[in-house]
């Protein structure tokens, strides 16, 4: 049914579909909207069996998850930024004892300085840790993704991120087709865990695994993933058929027929810079964009075949890899090995709930056309803010805080209200 | 101010238009100023970045005027709608609405509305029901029916005893543009 | 017919169990018993944590009717136990962190009651590291949420795992890998020392109790009163270690024998944060009787004796005795 609704809203309804059965929450921003609408569902019992816990913290929030998907139980949990940091251990736990729990990670910057704004650096910085991590462009794909993240999840035996951006999507109002409850049940299976803690067959769960053995464990957790590079079109397959939309998947295509530049971009940008993409057209401009869905596992043959026509790419990221440029780009990079011929721009934009408007995106991608841009840019970076910091820093020893003399060159006193 | 955005989107919706609505994504404690956008088109909206150059201003709280440039960017012909019982002139802002077609300028008292009609300080329903008047965009009907969305019982009906005279209001006043 | 019963160890306070009429038996002493900690671990030799997991996991089974699934924090039991691919375990147990014992049990017991397997009890377990240091905002979120968990401290005053370091159960004055016995006020710091149990009683959790590897009967007997509650319960369990007491293997039991008669360690159960039981000390011994035979102590009784620290010592000792009424009347 199709109605006008809040993105948080969309998906704790889209993950109650799914019929969790143990639900654990502590509260960040911008992810509360999703945990309290699940609580109250719960509460008011239109969630039927299923435990909602209030933790006291993160770590907890994802350790109890863990029991109890070790128990035989569905379970869903959602974070943010420090959030996802604070259960960096069991995230990575939750991964190698390949239990599928699904997590929402309302995207958000990572302090210091403290931030609550959108960006990709909380997800980023998980990358490696065993999850598979779809992010969603519109929040249609994020209702959409959590229903397929639990089949997902539970086909592999491997947990699943589902990634939305902070406030942009979670507390957009924008229109969503909610599926019913009998399209659900009739996609997602009954959880049959592969592996569970029942006192009528005792079994150990976690044991110590010396070099013997490591490796190949590890390589187990690789090979899942690449399965999982099948399943996850196959499954968005299943889910046209089953919903009759087009969603997930491990990369989407826009414009890229006969396209000479290409733009790389995850999550909610990408509908900006399908626009900008659309203005650039009408000039004559060959420009397309690639989306990726599918971040982990990377889908390293698909962003090579989809970018094989192109002269020119740019990854435009919200996230940074301090000391070396972008994450998504280095990535993408390894997906073109050997296309020395290509060249590859990396522009960091919108940290920290940085706008990224279009006139920003027109002026980056005429530099990609043109060759001019750097190769890792900025956008919209106040050059001067930043160069008076460097060179206070070069006079003065004790130059004080980095974040505040930022601010104090800028004339802002906090935070802008736009 | 979020809820007012959130609630011209549901409506726009409820027209068979896309709509979108989102905040200004600032801190979390009410009272704080507070900005919130609504898209609203024919098709598909993708466009993520904020309204820059809106064809619509809606001001719930007036004496924000004085600290942020809350017009920057509006369109020429663009919608004025402000939440007072006081004149544009006595705002002090007779300057940024002269030149401007008076059938797009209006003051409501919504916050006097809403007290009356819910018993409650809360200006962002007959506001919506103002901005139906002057702007055409959706019903009065489809306002009741966001209402209907976001509450029930007596406050449901307070809100829309409270956006319609804010539509009657609205209607009279730029019907027979004085001000200005 | 006032028969005499016929002691025949002499020397000890221990009654055989074929004296005993078959229910009155050790859980350990039944042939039914379901060995829930199997032998074939590598624990060290003298190992209380090993003995007090096995007589408490045994005592839980016996008592949820082998109806249990544990949870265990990293730590000696844990690695001992089960190194890859040979478990230990006889029953449902799962280790994840270090830190998070508490809340893998809650989201196992979660499970369990979404399941509709109410039967089913959750144990969790770990050493006083994973519990009163790294697992203590777990161990008390699920305290204050009442979470259907029995949660057993196996407490080694160190974390032995890694080496022998201090944790917050480090007594004052011993020797750690981090607490040398150097410089001016050699060993651990005398600091303001931290009760978990105490803390757990604050919380006010149907049940907490503490134990030691020496009243093994005293252990089966709280496990299975925690067992039958619902709700929260904490047993923190002294657990000597010979490698990181410095003490001999055969003396393990002494040793917590020693602890609690010497009021060091005060044995003692509460509900709903009143204290209702203390074990009393049968024969009080002056602190010294039990830190000698322990090396992490032996710069205590060096060439130049640090009788103050000593007397710092058997002072918490006294406050402990006074505090928690360890002695009979008159005993004092």
């Amino acid at each position: 049914m199709l109605k006008q609704t809040e993105g948080s809203h969309a998906v704790a309804e889209a993950v109650a579909l799914c019929r969790p059965e143990v639900i654990c929450a502590y509260p960040i921003s911008p992810q509360t909207h999703i945990v309290e609408g699940l609580g109250e569902m719960v509460k008011a019992g239109e969630i039927k069996d299923c435990e909602f816990i209030n933790v006291e913290s993160e770590f907890a929030a994802m350790s109890v998850a863990i029991g109890s998907s070790a128990a035989g139980a569905r379970t869903y949990t959602a974070t943010a930024s420090q959030g996802l940091l604070f259960m960096v251990e069991a995230v990575y736990n939750a991964a190698g004892l390949g239990l599928p729990i699904v997590m929402t990670v309302a995207n958000r910057a990572l302090g210091a300085p403290i931030n609550i704004w959108n960006d990709h650096s909380d997800s980023m910085s998980q990358r490696d840790c065993g999850w598979i991590q779809l992010f969603a462009e519109t929040n249609q794909e994020a209702v959409d993704l959590h229903i397929q993240g639990f089949k997902l999840a539970e086909e592999l035996s491997m947990p699943v991120m589902v990634c939305m951006d902070g406030f942009i999507l979670t507390h957009a109002y924008e229109r969503v087709d909610m599926p019913t409850q009998e399209q659900v049940d009739a996609f997602l299976p009954k959880f049959e865990p592969r592996q569970v803690l029942d006192p009528a067959e005792p079994l150990s769960i976690g044991a110590m695994v010396g070099p013997e053995a490591y490796t190949e464990v590890r390589y187990l957790a690789h090979a899942k993933q690449m399965q999982a590079l099948e399943l996850i079109p196959q499954l968005g397959r299943e889910f046209q058929e089953a919903f009759g939309r087009d969603s997930g998947g491990l990369i989407r295509s826009y414009r890229m027929d006969d396209a000479e530049v290409a733009v790389i971009a995850l999550g909610s940008v990408l509908g900006t810079i399908k626009d900008t993409i659309d203005e650039m057209r009408e000039q004559g401009v060959k420009i397309g964009v690639v989306g990726i869905c599918s971040f982990r596992p990377f889908p390293l043959a698909e962003v090579r075949e989809a970018l094989a026509r192109v002269r020119s790419y740019v990854v435009v990221e919200k996230s940074l890899a301090v000391g070396l440029g972008g994450v998504v780009a280095s990535n993408v990079r390894m997906a073109l090995a050997g296309r020395l011929h290509m060249r590859g721009h990396t522009v960091i934009a919108g940290l920290g709930g940085r706008a990224i408007t279009k006139v920003s995106l027109h002026r980056a991608f005429a530099g990609v056309v043109s060759g001019e841009l750097e190769r890792v840019h900025f956008l919209d970076l106040d050059t001067n803010a930043v160069n008076a910091v460097l060179e206070h820093e070069k006079t003065v020893r004790r130059s004080g805080p980095i974040a505040e003399n930022v601010l104090r060159t800028m004339r802002l006193v906090g935070a802008k209200i736009l | 101010m979020v809820t007012g955005a959130e609630m011209l989107s549901i409506a726009a919706f409820l027209e068979g238009r896309h709509a979108q609505a989102f905040p200004s994504f600032g801190s979390e404690r009410t009272g704080a100023p507070v900005v919130a956008y609504c898209r609203i088109d024919d098709k598909e909206i993708r466009l993520r970045e904020p309204i820059m150059a809106p064809d619509a201003l809606i001001i719930q709280d007036p004496t924000l005027f004085h600290q942020v440039d809350v017009f920057a960017g509006l369109m020429d012909d663009g919608y004025i709608l402000v939440n007072t019982s006081r004149s544009f002139a006595e705002l002090g802002i007779a300057d940024v609405v002269a030149g401007r077609d008076a059938r797009r300028l209006c003051t409501v008292p919504a916050t006097e509305l809403a007290i009356k009609h819910v018993g409650r300080p809360v200006p962002n329903v007959p506001l919506l029901g103002a901005f139906a008047a002057i702007s055409g965009m959706f019903s009065l009907e489809s306002v009741a029916k966001a209402i209907g969305e976001k509450f029930s019982g007596k406050v449901a009906e307070g809100n829309i005893a409270a956006a319609t005279e804010a539509y009657e209001t609205a209607r009279r006043a730029t019907k027979e543009p004085a001000h200005a | 017919m006032n028969q005499q019963v016929k002691f025949y160890q002499t020397g000890t306070r221990t009654v055989g169990n074929r004296l005993l009429a078959p229910e009155q038996r050790a859980i350990q002493a039944d042939i039914e018993r379901t060995n829930s900690l199997n032998c074939g671990h590598r624990a060290c030799q003298g190992c209380g944590e090993a003995l007090g997991a096995r007589y408490a996991i045994d005592a839980a089974m016996r008592a949820a009717n082998n109806q249990l699934i544990a949870a265990n924090a990293t730590g000696c039991l844990e690695v001992f136990s089960t190194p890859y691919p040979e478990t230990s375990w006889q029953v449902p147990w799962i280790h994840s962190l270090f830190g998070n014992a508490a809340a893998v049990a809650t989201g196992i017991a979660a499970a369990m009651r979404v399941k509709g397997k109410p039967d089913v009890r959750v144990v969790a377990q770990g050493g006083d590291g994973g519990t009163t240091d790294i697992g203590f905002g777990c161990l008390s979120g699920m305290f204050e949420r009442n979470d259907d968990v029995l949660y057993i401290c196996y407490d080694n005053e160190a974390y032995m795992n890694t080496g022998v370091q201090r944790s917050s159960a480090t007594p004052g004055g011993a020797r750690t890998a981090t607490t040398m016995p150097l410089g001016e006020h050699p060993g651990n710091p005398f600091g303001q020392g931290k009760s978990v149990p105490l803390i757990a009683m604050a919380h006010e959790i149907p049940y907490v109790a503490t134990a030691t590897v020496a009243d093994l009967r005293d252990l089966e007997a709280k496990v299975t009163k925690a067992i039958g509650i619902r709700g929260a319960k904490y047993m923190q369990v002294l657990v000597p270690c010979p490698l990181g007491w410095g003490a001999a293997s055969q003396d393990t039991i002494k040793l917590a024998r020693l602890a609690k008669e010497c009021g060091l360690f005060p044995v003692f159960e509460a509900e709903f944060g009143e204290i209702t039981g203390v074990s009393k000390i049968r024969s009080k011994v002056p602190v010294e009787e039990y830190l000698r035979p322990q090396r992490r102590y032996a710069h205590l009784f060096g060439k130049t004796p640090r009788a103050e620290d000593i007397a710092r010592i058997q002072a918490k000792a006294d406050r402990n005795i006074k505090k928690f009424g360890l002695l009979d009347q008159g005993e004092a």
